[in-house]
């Protein structure tokens, strides 16, 4: 079919609109759109473009606050950090073509992220992934994991920002659904940030990056629709990544920004030209004339339609200056890039292209872009998980049950994937992966900037709105493991079909229980990503809000260390007792998915985080938040497979809770003999209590008397190397 | 050094994809050389007494690690300078473009595990009064990350034979404790090098990265070792 033939409801339809999204359409031209216009459409009305079912919703996450200088809305969320100096950060998934194609998918995942940071003016700094896979024995799962490992490594470690922090877990429900949520974080100077705005008629706009290609057509509006058994036919639609344009294309545009060359810019992500010309249009409310003629195309022959439509990656769109149209083609041709002159901002708003000389389309921007539809979507409020009826737990083996959870891959040791990542390229990290959270040094000052991601999809699973606060919550311990204040969100929302009303309940739940979490510890949301439709065949994945969090840490003074030390007294910040009701001990020891989870204590938790983040911060105390597992776990983790303990709880508390509750906000802290009096005092009025001492290669825990735990701690960590071993090739 | 001395000037050459240069520069500086990034296309070095090729991906490495940079126009002016005496540091790509272009012997494989591997390792310093491993002594073992896919360093016997008996090794990876180990062998690497002196001691090539670790808070210093040899030399 030709790009200029007239679109008809059969083709509206083939391109993912509804009946009555195609007569809005009809309405709000006047007249029968071309197949051109129709796509343009489509791309940018898809659930993946415009929001539709999501955006009255994320009205409800609190976006401001006296650090915030750009909230949601342009290409990343900017926030301050001191001393002149900001953040730009953003979360964003590449599920769908992660699943159809993982090494390619997961490599574009991590380039689009990086170009959301840079185009604001921002080096990119920091990279971490959020990743669920379906069980390992699932089909393709094992080659699904080594894909997505191997795409995040290869791309991030060519352009040379380190891979510092995420988190992988594993669940059958992402059987046909991996998620792959890739963060990248940047810093800035406050006054040189740029913005996808197209503003001041009679600018020229410039098309630099990659040649267009046929790869990628429809990739947004893949994005939005389920997956049936016919998925791996949709790998054309996956684009395909090339890391060292991305390389040159930071170091060139960071260059452009630097001489003040350029007005206006965005990359060309999900929809490519289409979205990067209409948004970049919408938020100056001007419009832009293109020829389409001038479009750098990798092969002959292509139309309007895949001109305006192809998501080839490593692609920037500029507004610049007449008079810097020549300085900005010379920095780029330098660079060895591909740039062009290909139109101009006009003051009508509306975007115009011609093509051979013929005009392709005229379209008014403001249907496209600020009056796309919005849904309020039926939906029902999920009923929280109830009590669950346990079996007897007071005669059983803890060392087995501990055993098996250490052997599970949930908490299978996850160097064989950052080993893969490049994690101190950049030469600023404190701390790297495998930690609670990333800590780098913003580069040429002492100013430390952490970040984390963080979701218990099980939790959120019983009860979303729980389970996301809960998330939150658990961000905000993580980072003050590294004695990092929150300072922003972005959120990654992973749902399945919004059209199903139990889905949307989850959805809307959620955010009400992150919003509620991101007011009470005054972190704004600001930035995010939606993703609908992650479900196959029916199969729906579990509720999957990620929480990306970043902190700062004003003066970094000592290294934070995650591990305890022969000699070290062993404290427990918070309550004794966790609850069984979500946890991995119940999931995987007993093989229940069950139970309620309780609702955030906001105030215990800041007062714990703010004297943790104090303790971390002076080098007095080394710090791991309970969470996944509980105590156990948390101990196995600190002892680095090294160093033993021996931990005495606290008479009459029921072991169960003790060993493997969760959800009590707590911390496990060592702390050096020397520094104990600076210890106490900064825990003056916390609900401390001292559980004993590292020593030995031993982890024993006892309870009455009775030796609850008494296993060989490198056996432990030999555990958990078990169940990724196989990614590193050896 | 003593006040009001000029600090001796240090190229480090930019490729296309070339990443490890800014913190490169950084190192070289916090060591007390004076950094000058040379460009690829340059014909000269600035006036710098010394050179580093930093690592990176230079021109994506999608031929072979370093084969196009072996022929960027700034290689004469590198060439030129270490058949002059000039001291030159290749690290990680800049090593495998050192071997590219025959200033040092060998070829990089792929890693034998067939994965990209970033961790720290333990090198044992195999020579003794090199002006570029600077104060460092025989049997001293460092702590430095290695970032790279293709480090398995690999030659035929004789030219092993030869690197050996001319005491050309300059680093070996290690155990801890200093003890050769294949376990301690990140990449398969032949005799487990991790860097090579030319006969000359004026090129040394080295996949780990010094330049990542000159301050403690990111890890150690045992990098700042190196760079300050290098710095001297210049």
């Amino acid at each position: 079919m030709r790009w200029d033939a007239p679109a008809t409801a059969e083709l509206a339809r083939e391109h993912g609109l509804s009946e009555e999204e195609y007569r809005r359409i009809l309405d709000s031209l006047g007249r029968t759109p071309n197949l051109t216009e129709l796509g343009i459409f489509a791309a940018l009305w898809s659930e993946h473009c415009s929001y539709k079912s999501s955006r009255v919703h994320l009205r409800k996450l609190p976006t401001s606050g006296p650090r915030v200088v750009q909230g949601p809305g342009e290409n990343a969320g900017v926030v301050e950090l001191g001393e002149g100096w900001v953040t730009v950060f953003k979360m964003e998934s590449h599920n769908h073509p992660s699943f159809i194609e993982p090494y390619q998918g997961a490599a574009t995942g991590v380039g689009g992220i990086l170009r959301d940071v840079f185009t604001m003016g921002a080096r990119p700094i920091m990279l971490l992934d959020s990743l669920r896979f379906g069980a390992l024995e699932a089909p393709r799962m094992t080659h699904l994991v080594d894909g997505v490992v191997r795409g995040i490594g290869d791309y991030g470690n060519c352009v040379g920002v380190p891979t510092v922090g995420g988190e992988v877990d594993f669940h059958p429900s992402y059987n046909g659904n991996v998620l792959v949520n890739a963060m990248c974080v940047g810093v800035a100077r406050a006054d040189g940030l740029f913005f996808g705005r197209a503003s001041g008629p009679g600018n020229r706009v410039v098309y630099l990056g990659s040649k267009t290609g046929r790869d990628g057509i429809h990739g947004a509006t893949m994005a939005s629709d389920v997956f049936d058994e016919t998925a791996s036919e949709k790998r054309p639609t996956v684009q395909v990544g090339d890391p060292f344009t991305e390389k040159l294309l930071i170091e060139c545009c960071l260059e452009l920004m630097d001489k003040g060359l350029v007005v206006g810019i965005q990359d060309m992500g999900a929809a490519g030209l289409t979205s990067s010309a209409f948004e970049m249009a919408a938020r100056a409310g001007c419009g832009l004339t293109l020829d389409l003629s001038l479009v750098p195309a990798r092969e002959k022959g292509m139309s309007p339609y895949e001109l305006m439509l192809s998501e080839s990656q490593e692609r920037m769109l500029l507004v610049v200056s007449p008079a810097s149209v020549q300085p900005v083609l010379d920095v780029c041709h330098r660079w060895g890039l591909d740039a062009v002159e290909v139109g101009s901002v006009t003051e009508e708003p509306e975007v115009n292209a011609t093509f051979d000389g013929r005009e392709a389309f005229r379209l008014p921007v403001a249907p496209l872009v600020d009056d796309a539809p919005r849904y309020e979507r039926p939906w029902v409020n999920p009923d929280p998980a109830a009590p669950v009826t346990l079996p007897p737990l007071h005669e059983r083996r803890w060392g087995a049950d501990l055993r098996a959870m250490l052997s599970s891959p949930a908490f299978a040791d996850t160097h064989t994937v950052w080993q893969q990542y490049d994690q101190s390229v950049g030469a600023g990290t404190v701390v790297g992966p495998g930690a609670d959270a990333a800590l780098l040094l913003l580069p040429g000052t002492s100013i430390g900037v952490a970040a984390t991601t963080d979701c218990n999809a099980l939790a959120c699973g019983l009860d979303p709105r729980n389970g996301a606060a809960q998330a939150v919550a658990e961000a905000v311990r993580n980072l003050a493991c590294v004695g990092a204040e929150p300072v922003g969100v972005t959120d990654c929302l992973n749902f399945g079909s919004p059209e199903n009303p139990i889905v949307m309940g989850q959805f809307v739940t959620a955010l009400e229980g992150m919003g509620e979490a991101c007011r009470a510890f005054e972190v704004p949301v600001v930035s995010g990503n939606v993703s609908f439709y992650n479900e196959t065949s029916g199969n729906t994945i579990l509720p999957t809000p990620t929480v990306g969090m970043v902190g700062v840490v004003p003066e970094v003074r000592h290294r934070p260390r995650a591990t305890w030390q022969d000699g070290d007294a062993i404290y427990l910040v918070g309550a004794v007792e966790g609850e069984l009701g979500g946890s991995r001990f119940l999931q995987v020891v007993l093989g229940l998915e069950a139970g309620p989870v309780p609702a955030v204590d906001y105030a215990a938790e800041s007062r714990a985080a703010a004297a943790v983040r104090a303790l971390v911060r002076h080098g007095l105390a080394s710090a791991k938040d309970l969470s996944d597992g509980g105590l156990a776990v948390a101990a196995v983790e600190m002892s680095g497979g090294a160093c033993g303990a021996e931990l005495t709880m606290p008479e009459g508390v029921a072991p169960a809770r003790a060993l493997f509750g969760e959800w009590r906000g707590g911390f496990l802290l060592a702390v050096a003999r020397e520094s104990e009096r600076a210890f106490a005092r900064t825990c003056e009025g916390l609900p401390v209590t001292l559980l004993g001492a590292a020593r030995g290669t031993r982890l024993r825990v006892s309870l009455g008397g009775k030796v609850l735990l008494d296993e060989l701690v490198g056996e432990l960590q030999r555990l958990r190397e078990k169940g990724l071993g196989w990614l590193s090739g050896a | 050094m003593s006040a009001g001395r000029r600090r001796p000037r240090v190229a480090v050459v930019i490729f296309p994809g070339s990443n490890c240069d800014r913190d490169t520069l950084v190192a070289v500086e916090e060591v007390g050389g004076e950094a000058v990034p040379v460009w690829h296309q340059d014909v000269n070095l600035a006036g710098c007494g010394a050179v580093i090729l930093p690592g990176g991906f230079s021109y994506g490495d999608y031929l072979r690690a370093g084969a196009m940079a072996a022929h960027s126009p700034v290689m004469a002016a590198v060439r030129r300078h270490a058949e002059e005496g000039g001291p030159v540091l290749g690290i990680c790509n800049g090593f495998q473009m050192l071997l590219e272009i025959g200033l040092l012997p060998g070829a990089m494989l792929m890693n034998r595990t067939l994965r990209f591997i970033c961790r720290d390792v333990h090198l044992r310093v195999e020579r003794d009064g090199m002006p570029l491993l600077g104060h460092l002594r025989r049997g001293q073992v460092l702590r430095l990350p290695i970032a790279h896919k293709e480090g398995n360093w690999f030659a035929p016997p004789e030219v092993v034979r030869e690197v050996e008996s001319a005491g050309a090794v300059a680093l070996r990876y290690c155990a801890p404790d200093g003890r050769l180990d294949d376990g301690a062998n990140p990449n398969g690497a032949l005799n487990a090098i991790a860097g090579l002196v030319n006969a000359a001691g004026n090129v040394l090539g080295l996949m780990p990265h010094p330049e990542r670790r000159v301050r403690s808070l990111v890890g150690g210093e045992d990098g700042a070792a190196l760079m300050r040899a290098l710095v001297e030399a210049a």
